[in-house]
């Protein structure tokens, strides 16, 4: 028995031996997932919760979902730019204004970079802005209740990519132009292009207590494309910096005519002084057009109102504002490192990744050392402004985001993986493959000074053969790496909506505490919220009925509706009179040419129906809300658009 | 003043802590509530534990046809009056009485406490049995009887899904201490009466 004992010992021991040899290699190959102390990485108890929220992208779906990190669960879909028929989001009367526009009401946008709002450079978890790309747009998502209360459209601008990023206290969300347009628009050849196109960065206030959105001041910049930006931060605080490309001002087979130069450039932009210079009466008003929608929590409604004039700044006028970094070829992703000294340009057609030197950048500016300019603006030295660069690190770098811990994790597009790399040595640390194609990358707090440099994710472009096939069209999909040690380790694949873009994160304890559990029916403001049920009741005003209705486990208040017509326009005006977290109630009416509502604890939310037919229709709780959600139901008697049919209702009892 | 007075000074005034703390509590924990759902009682008021509570034992009650949790009840009047005047009686005595009249009035709060309690047994007791006949869910116990859901007086017990624990919370404790100090009282007096006699 001893002998057996033993013999097995050994063996366990030989096995121990091979399995964490094995080990070592595995996380430098691509399988490192299968080793079981990876799986425990991302393995999140039921009923246990993830560490960390991460708010990603969802590219052209228009939304914004939230996942946990490590987990990579997904816990909601926020609707944002686009209609959501399961949450009612710009189907219902009170969200669709929510996407009203100058151009009407554009239900879809593709949404691009989320970015958390931050007080004193740090991550603050109070609200989420994200950039519509289409039809220029910012939303913001209030992290108490995980909705989109805020929309601001951009006028002058087109394809609003370089957005939308917040500055250290939040002071400004910066929108930036991804097309140069006519400023203003008018109907103009597109030859002539050059010289006549202007981009436009907007600086977009964001008032303190309850982040109301204000354009501030758009600064008309010479017709490059502006492609990222990224704000200074700690010593470089008040800065800006915009990635450009196509700086030959092409307008057509930009593949090959904005790929021309060798260098194109980051535009530094001293906003402070901006600010200064606006605050002082500074600027042009210029007439414009854009809505502006916002959603109030006490009414639940949301309010959409155009706006006609925006301020507008000429860089020439305010002198020693704006200068022009030369960063070589077509760079994309624009970042700046927790310290803001380092201004990293991934120029995504180099062989190497430059990275400026805020600190140098000051002096060059100072002893005006420039190498000419840009239609009147300063142009730096390369050299001058040079920290230095990753010497081919990989090929096409996108994106870089940073540890806190002195490294910088760079993508590549091309050669498909993240690339550790060490501030200040410029030294290759680490690679790993991504699967594939990856986009943007982001550390949790990254865009911030304090980056809680635990994991990063990668999004990539591509999944081919990485999950089961769906047709044509297969998942995209998003990587976990743990980076808390020298190398990186993949730890997890995981589907994402849309197409990820940028994503932002930051620890759950930031938001958890502060997010909303229910609506407080007292504090309920809609104007035609009916808080009990002795306040329901059905009105007609010509051929608009308003149904004043309530729901509460297990029925609707009232459930019979006589009287209403043919022809009629039906708002049900539902109000949900729980008072408990997670029970919501739905409702939906057979024939109504919207969706359901999905009305949350103490919220008002209205549909409506236009009946065509005469008939009895039923309409019933979509929501399975209790034991008795079956018996959640009721009738609308639809008559004649002639008929004397009076207008009644009920519950509990019939109508006479 | 002597050291029996004093202590039967302090026995009339700890019940007045009633008025600060609840007398009672009644938790209701289930798989669907993580946070349980809780109910405090004062001798003048129910209250919520966390926000929307009583409602919501409301909503979940009306399925097997209890009544609502009134908004008030008439011992809301009563108690509170019966503590005022006892306090009253109690200083009154700590002032003027001898050690006898601090047991007179320990007798006294016992009656009227167990009376209390029964009162609060029975207004269970027609809460969880006299149910609406047209309640939704109807159960019966395994002989046939009517299922009633009286959460316990003290202690706990298991109602269908839901696990009732029902227990005194502080305002009791200062009304038990006020009584239990008045027997000292009592004792402390008759002790000094005794060795006042033996000299």
């Amino acid at each position: 028995m001893k002998n057996i004992l033993k013999s097995i010992a050994a063996l366990v021991t030989v096995l121990i031996a091979f399995t964490s040899c094995n080990d070592t290699k595995k996380s430098d190959s691509k399988s490192g997932a299968l080793a079981s102390n990876v799986a425990e990485k991302v393995y999140v108890a039921p009923g246990e919760h993830d560490e960390f929220y991460a708010f990603i992208s969802g590219g052209f779906s228009g939304q914004l979902s939230v996942y946990g990190l490590p987990s990579g669960r997904l816990f909601k879909v926020i609707p944002v730019f686009s209609q959501d028929a399961e949450k009612a989001w710009g189907y219902n009367e009170e969200t669709k204004p929510m996407l009203e526009t100058s151009h009407g009401f554009v239900p879809w946008d593709d949404a691009h970079h989320p970015d958390i709002s931050q007080t004193a450079g740090e991550i603050d978890g109070r609200w989420v802005f994200i950039n519509g790309n289409n039809t220029p747009r910012i939303a913001k998502v209030d992290l108490s209740t995980f909705e989109t209360t805020e929309i601001i459209e951009i006028p002058n601008s087109a394809g609003n990519h370089s957005s939308s990023f917040v500055t250290e206290n939040t002071e400004y969300v910066v929108a930036g132009t991804r097309f140069s347009v006519p400023i203003p628009q008018r109907d103009m050849p597109i030859k002539d292009y050059k010289g006549n196109f202007k981009g436009s960065l907007t600086f977009i206030s964001v008032e303190p207590e309850h982040g109301h959105m204000d354009i501030k001041f758009q600064l008309i910049m010479p017709g490059f494309d502006y492609d990222l930006s990224h704000p200074g931060r700690g010593k470089s605080h008040g800065w800006f910096f915009f990635t450009t490309y196509n700086t030959e001002e092409a307008s057509t087979l930009l593949e090959v005519n904005a790929s021309q130069n060798d260098k194109d450039f980051i535009a530094a932009v001293n906003w402070k002084k901006i600010e200064e210079y606006v605050n002082n009466g500074g600027g042009t008003m210029m007439p414009a057009n854009y809505a502006h929608n916002v959603y109030d929590e006490s009414t639940h409604m949301a309010t959409s109102t155009l706006k006609k004039e925006v301020l507008t700044v000429n860089p020439l006028d305010v002198p020693g504002a704006v200068f022009l970094l030369p960063t070589p070829k077509s760079p994309h992703g624009c970042d700046v490192d927790p310290t803001g000294e380092y201004i990293v340009g991934n120029g995504k057609l180099s062989a190497n990744l430059t990275v400026h030197s805020f600190t140098k950048m000051l002096d060059a500016i100072e002893n005006e050392k420039f190498a000419g300019d840009a239609y009147g603006i300063p142009i730096l030295n390369f050299e001058d402004v040079l920290a230095g660069s990753v010497e081919q690190p990989g090929l096409g770098p996108l994106h870089t985001e940073f540890d806190g811990k002195g490294n910088a994790y760079t993508t590549f597009f091309i050669s498909s993986e993240v690339v550790k790399w060490k501030l200040g040595t410029w030294e290759v640390v680490d690679r790993q493959p991504c699967y594939y194609s990856v986009g943007h990358l982001m550390i949790p707090g990254g865009n911030s000074q304090k980056p809680w440099g635990k994991y990063v994710v990668a999004m990539n472009k591509i999944t081919k053969d990485r999950y089961l096939p769906t047709g044509p069209e297969v998942t995209q999909s998003a990587q976990l790496y743990d980076i808390s040690g020298e190398k990186m380790e993949l730890l997890l694949d995981f589907p994402t909506i849309g197409e990820p873009h940028y994503a932002a994160g930051c620890p759950a304890d930031l938001i958890k505490p502060r997010s909303k559990k229910l609506f407080p029916l007292e504090e309920n403001n809609h104007p035609y919220a009916a808080k009990s049920e002795a306040d329901t009741k059905v009105v007609r005003d010509g051929n608009i009925v308003h149904v004043y209705m309530t729901m509460i486990r297990s029925h609707f208040a009232p459930d019979n509706i006589e009287g209403v017509k043919v022809g009629d326009k039906v708002y049900f005006h539902v109000t949900n009179l729980e008072q408990d977290y997670d029970v919501p109630h739905g409702v939906s009416m057979i024939g109504a040419n919207t969706s359901e509502l999905l009305i949350m604890p103490g919220q008002t939310e209205t549909f409506l129906w236009e009946p065509k037919q005469e008939g009895v229709w039923p309409f019933y709780c979509t929501d399975f809300c209790s034991a008795l959600h079956q018996e959640m139901q009721g009738y609308v008697r639809v008559s004649a658009a002639n008929a004397n049919t009076p207008l009644k209702w009920s519950l509990g009892e019939d109508i006479e | 003043m002597k050291k029996s007075n004093i202590i039967m000074l302090l026995a009339a005034i700890l019940p007045l802590g009633l008025f600060l703390f609840p007398l009672w509590k009644i938790t209701l924990e289930a798989p669907q509530y993580p946070t349980p759902l809780g109910m405090y009682i004062y001798i003048n008021d129910f209250a919520d534990a966390n926000p929307h509570d009583i409602k919501n034992i409301n909503l979940m009650n009306h399925y097997v046809g209890m009544k609502y949790i009134p908004e008030a009840i008439p011992e809301f009047k009563i108690f509170p009056a019966g503590i005022l005047v006892t306090t009253v009686i109690g200083l009154i005595i700590a002032f003027k009485g001898n050690y006898k009249w601090f047991l007179y009035w320990f007798i006294l709060m016992i009656v009227l406490s167990s009376a209390g309690l029964y009162d609060f047994y029975l207004w269970e007791h027609d809460y969880g049995h006299n149910l609406d006949p047209r309640a939704i869910m109807k159960f019966t116990n395994p002989d046939g009887t009517q299922m009633g859901f009286q959460p316990p007086l003290f202690g706990t017990k298991d109602i269908l899904n839901f696990r009732a624990h029902s227990y005194p919370r502080l305002g009791a404790y200062f009304l038990a201490l006020g009584i239990g100090t008045s027997l000292i009282a009592y004792l402390v007096g008759k002790k000094n009466h005794k060795k006042y006699s033996d000299v």
